[in-house]
């Protein structure tokens, strides 16, 4: 699928405009990721490892399916492992493929104080520039998905680029390629979701998951990653996905109200002392006595 | 045995000695490592003041020197504790003189109480920058070093970086004062600050109590 070069539209920590804010050029590209069909054979993990050059690792076992136990730097896709007693004693093995959600609207991006170590292309892709990053993990702090991870070593952050290198040459991110069960889908935001409440028909008529439905959460705008759940009023049942992800408050308001607070407030006390001056001028010493010395 | 025992009026050229060497060594270490803190934090603060980390070495190399000139900062403060906490104490007259402040911003200073060294303003302004500088300190470890914050305990991070925020915002606003009466309100205060030395008159005029004591005069009747 071809999205031509990728445009920008939005910038961190940038104060001057942004030429394609607001402006859609291509159309909004999502993953679906239906984890009703996933396997958890990892085969989207090794793909994402071999497509972005980094060396296979260790792994960490703790007694689940799980590769390790929470993404790294260098290791931005791991599929989550958790298993579920249902009330009729049923047991079944929930596989979420976790990554970088590209969120439309960014926490990452929002909290970044750094110009250009985020952006976020017209085709929804949220992007870091590590060589703008200076280190700080506020990107961390603002995330709801708890996904950027910071190298001690380079002090930069990393997370999933939704391949935007592939997508932006008109390939399929190499997860999807790898993914043997057709769990992966990758088009336009508006084919996925129409794909994906197909699916969630399908497993409504044809299953048991009589509450199927499709995880593209509102809090953050909609992402560009979507999930069809078994269950879709449970979503924390897979590793913890978040049932209403939101940017936390004290974030809004730090990059919010504060800053306007706190900019009216530098200004109002420059304009201060400056209007003092002009009204009163500076205070003279008393004159000096005769006869004293100097 | 207080600091101000070593500043002595000199009988060479009349002038009386206000700040000694070490005070004001003192006051531009701590002066000038928060204006390097204060130029990078507003860097990180604003998009439109991301240039100053620009001008000082990029914003990684800010962002690595500002927590630790911030902790020399701090120590710069706790060195000044050390010699100027018993001068900065808050007293009765200081409580009087805060009640009548607006004739002091409006150039009366004949209807208020004498001073001693400090006046109240500037035993204020110490005492912000003091627990400012501890507030910075606290809030801005957990900035420092996040990737060692447990998950569970991340909503830290986010109140970390509002209060300290708040604190730098709060020392700003003292900051700013103090530039402008260093500066341009009280002519010779920087000459006292840099060489040390003030005249008599700017002694008598603006810390009488002090004046008095120093050049050995009998105590005002008030
Ligand atoms: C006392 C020790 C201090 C420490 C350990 C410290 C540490 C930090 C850290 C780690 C950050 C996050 C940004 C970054 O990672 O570079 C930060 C931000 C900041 N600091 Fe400090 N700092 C200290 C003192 C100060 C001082 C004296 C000021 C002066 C006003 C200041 C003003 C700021 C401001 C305005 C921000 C930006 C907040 C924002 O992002 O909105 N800090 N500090
Ligand atoms: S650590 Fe995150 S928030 Fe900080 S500069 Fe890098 S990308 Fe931006
Ligand atoms: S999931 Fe986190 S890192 Fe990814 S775009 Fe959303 S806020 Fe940014």
């Amino acid at each position: 699928m071809s999205n031509g070069p990728l445009q920008i539209k939005a910038i961190s920590g940038h104060a001057g405009p942004v030429p394609g804010r607001d402006a859609s050029r291509d159309y909004d590209v999502c993953k679906l990721v239906d984890v009703t069909t996933c396997i958890g054979c990892k085969a989207c993990e090794v793909a994402c490892l071999e497509w972005n050059g980094y060396p296979f690792r260790e792994t960490v076992f703790d007694n689940t399916y799980q590769t390790m136990p929470d993404l790294a730097w260098n290791y931005y896709n791991l599929i989550r492992f958790d298993e579920h007693v249902a009330e009729d004693g049923t047991l079944s093995w929930l596989m979420r493929k976790d990554q970088c959600m590209h969120c439309a609207d960014p926490g990452c991006l929002l909290a970044c104080p750094a110009d250009g170590a985020i952006v976020q292309y017209s085709n929804g892709i949220v992007d870091f520039q590590q060589e703008h990053c200076i280190g700080c993990q506020y990107c961390v702090t603002g995330c709801p998905f708890n996904i950027p991870k910071f190298n001690k070593e380079t002090k930069k952050v990393h997370k999933c680029t939704l391949c935007s290198d592939r997508v932006g040459a008109g390939l399929e991110p190499a997860c999807i390629k790898a993914c043997p069960t057709g769990c992966l889908h990758f088009g336009s935001k508006d084919d996925m979701k129409e794909l994906a409440e197909t699916r969630v028909r399908q497993l409504h008529e044809h299953s048991s998951h009589k509450n199927a439905g499709v995880y593209d959460p509102a809090g953050v705008g909609g992402t560009h990653v979507i999930y069809v759940l078994h269950d879709k009023d449970h979503p924390e049942r897979y590793g913890g996905l978040p049932k209403d992800p939101q940017i936390p408050l004290l974030v809004r308001l730090w990059k919010g109200p504060l800053k306007w607070l706190g900019n009216i407030a530098i200004a109002a006390g420059i304009i201060g002392v400056a209007t003092h001056y002009l009204r009163f001028g500076p205070k003279r010493a008393e004159e000096e006595t005769k006869g004293e010395p100097k | 045995m207080s600091a101000a025992s070593d500043v002595r009026p000199s009988g060479a050229t009349g002038e009386i000695e206000r700040y000694t060497f070490r005070e004001r060594v003192m006051h531009w270490f701590t002066g000038i490592t928060y204006l390097y803190c204060l130029a990078t934090g507003l860097a990180f603060y604003s998009p439109h003041l991301y240039w100053l980390a620009s001008v000082l070495g990029g914003g990684a190399t800010s962002r690595f020197w500002h927590p630790i000139l911030g902790v020399v900062f701090l120590m710069g403060t706790l060195w000044m504790n050390n010699f100027w906490h018993r001068d900065m104490e808050m007293t009765e007259t200081d409580r009087r003189w805060l009640d009548r402040v607006e004739h002091y911003m409006a150039n009366r200073d004949d209807l208020l109480p004498s001073q001693e060294r400090f006046n109240a303003g500037q035993k204020l302004f110490y005492w912000l920058m003091l627990y400012g500088a501890l507030l910075l300190l606290l809030t801005g470890f957990f900035l420092w070093v996040p990737e060692y914050i447990p998950r569970q305990a991340a909503w830290v991070r986010p109140l970390a970086v509002l209060l300290h925020e708040i604190a730098a915002l709060a020392t700003i606003g003292g900051f700013i004062i103090h530039i402008y009466m260093g500066v341009f309100f009280v002519p010779g205060s920087m000459t006292a600050i840099t060489t040390g030395w003030v005249s008599r008159a700017w002694a008598r005029t603006h810390h009488r109590l002090w004046y008095l004591r120093v050049t050995g005069s009998p105590p005002p009747q008030e």
